[in-house]
């Protein structure tokens, strides 16, 4: 038993080994003993392959065969799952969809830059900044206390209430306006965490270097915040996609909207589940995406990553 | 110090993709004994380290503890890890507990102590390391020196069959060193209960005056094994030769 494990060493630079098994290059070859364990390595992925795919098409069948086979399947799959009806809205919802898609790209963006400055203005000592760090305090506390809804309304009819001259009536504007003002109070948070938990460490050996105060948080502290943020704020992207539905409360034929409209047309809920077809497509690819990348880039870093 | 066999490595061969870190590498651990790993950095003192804990997968070859074979996948890797303990060069400690929660963590969580008989135990090896005063402490509070002691306590308390220390004063400057090693070698003193240890450093002085025994890595391979002062004060290889003589020169022997 012990003696196998010692073949590969004698064997090393011969050509041969002690049993006559021809060595692979390098001179070494698997001892008996490490056959063994590759052996019992596969088989025991083999068996872990076989249970994982027996529990999946237990555990999946069982439900597929209760939802085919409950009494209201056909008036389900009819008026939920009417394909063909939901390839004639298809393009209406993809056309509101648009509008989806470029409110999230406008409000990400407007969000991405206030959200950083306000957690920049939030973790800054300067005494000349008090009153700003007041007011963003407040700002934050404000925005994400109340419902998102009241403040789209509240910007969709209350500035066009005002009347004052010059500002625009335009609905889709103002819902646009309405969600960069409270995601800019949640990003700004999840921002601000993330710069918290960098530890002053950090700061102290960029400061050291001769890096200022905001050298030190551009090239030190925020690249290691946003990387340890990166989920959280991802979170916040797929909300804000979903969210930009919310503004066709206001009037504006998004791809829930255009849904809505469809399906109170042929009292037909094929249009909902289009829609929501819609967005999932757009938002599980990106958040596999992501996953990889801050997979790779954590792998890339961290030298042991095994434990 | 008894001659049974704690702990036994045989033939272990480990590569990282297609650069071979370690290669045949023998040795035995007697019972109650210190084994010390020399060598330049990269001679895989870590990784062998890393393998015994089985931190790392090897390629071939055996690892044995009381003579059951730990590197068989067959057995369960956490219930041969309760046996074996290691201490980092980087301490390791978690930043969110304090001193005496870092050190009943596992006994309470893996080895089922009570918090009380847990926490009597962390604070009787505090007070026999000076430690005590700083038990309710969190790491960052502490000097390096402390934190790397308050790590070696983290170890003992799970009872341990074998210790493990990976260039445990590597980060410290040589006063904090010197609490270390004082440390370390507390774990000889007592015959009757001494810790079986396998210790890589670049410490000389400290190698001879813990180690029973000194075995000299180079490229992944072990060039010279022996008492550890045959191979510190008498080398017979070459190479071991070679090494001391730089080390003396930068001036650490």
């Amino acid at each position: 038993m012990s003696s196998t494990g010692s073949e590969s060493r004698e064997g090393r630079g011969e050509g041969v080994s002690s049993d006559g098994r021809a060595l692979s290059s390098g001179g070494w070859s698997p001892s008996e003993r490490e056959i063994r364990r590759r052996s019992f390595r596969r088989r025991a992925a083999l068996r872990y392959g076989l249970i994982a795919a027996g529990s999946s098409a237990l555990v999946l069948g069982t439900l597929l065969i209760v939802l085919v086979t409950s009494p209201g399947f056909t008036t389900l799959s009819d008026t939920f799952f009417n394909w063909v009806y939901g390839a004639q809205v298809l393009p209406k919802v993809l056309l509101g969809f648009m509008t989806n898609v470029t409110l999230t790209v406008i409000a990400a963006s407007c969000v991405a830059i206030f959200g950083l400055a306000i957690a920049l203005l939030r973790t800054s000592r300067s005494p000349a900044l008090t009153p700003f760090r007041f007011l963003a305090t407040v700002y934050v506390d404000l925005f994400r206390g109340i419902p998102m809804i009241l403040v789209i309304l509240l910007v969709g009819f209350g500035i066009p209430a005002l009347r004052i001259p010059g500002l625009t009536n335009n609905v889709l504007i103002l819902g646009t306006l309405a969600v960069i003002i409270t995601y800019t109070a949640y990003v700004a948070e999840v921002l601000r965490s993330g710069i918290l938990t960098v530890h002053p460490s950090q700061r102290a050996g960029a400061r050291s270097l001769g890096l200022s105060h905001f050298q030190s948080l551009r090239h030190v502290v925020l690249p290691q915040a946003l990387k340890r943020v990166t989920p959280p704020l991802l979170n916040d992207l797929i909300a804000l996609i979903k969210d930009t539905g919310l503004v066709s409360i206001l009037g504006v034929t998004d791809a829930v909207r255009a849904a809505q409209i469809a399906s109170s047309r042929s009292f037909n809920y094929t249009p909902y589940v289009v829609a929501a077809i819609v967005f999932l497509l757009v938002t599980i690819p990106l958040t596999r995406f992501t996953d990889r990348a801050i997979r790779r880039s954590i792998e890339r870093q961290n030298a042991q990553g095994l434990a | 110090m008894s001659n049974k066999s704690a702990l036994k490595v045989d033939s272990l061969r480990k590569s990282f993709g297609s650069e071979l870190v370690l290669d045949s590498v023998s040795f035995d651990v007697p019972e109650g004994s210190a084994t010390v790993l020399i060598g330049a950095s990269g001679s895989g003192k870590s990784t062998l380290l890393r393998c015994i804990n089985l931190l790392e997968q090897i390629d071939d070859g055996a690892i044995f503890l009381d003579e059951e074979e730990i590197t068989n996948p067959e057995i369960d890797i956490d219930q041969t890890r309760r046996k074996i303990a290691m201490v980092f060069q980087a301490f390791n400690l978690f930043p969110h507990k304090t001193v005496r929660e870092n050190i009943t963590l596992a006994p309470v969580i893996v080895h089922r102590l009570t918090r009380d008989e847990a926490n009597q135990r962390a604070d009787e090896l505090l007070k026999r390391f000076g430690l005590y005063e700083k038990a309710e402490q969190y790491p960052d509070r502490l000097s390096g020196g402390q934190q790397q002691r308050v790590a070696i306590i983290r170890a003992l308390a799970v009872n341990p069959r074998v210790l493990l220390l990976d260039e445990v004063t590597s980060a410290l400057d040589p006063v904090l060193v010197n609490e270390v090693l004082m440390t370390v070698k507390e774990l000889k003193e007592d015959q009757s209960s001494a810790m079986t240890m396998v210790i890589a450093t670049h410490e000389m002085g400290f190698a001879q005056q813990v180690g029973d025994q000194v075995c000299f890595l180079e490229g992944g391979a072990v060039v010279e094994i022996g008492a550890s002062a045959q191979v510190l004060k008498d080398p017979q290889d070459k190479r071991t030769k070679d090494f001391l003589r730089k080390v003396h020169e930068a001036g650490r022997l």
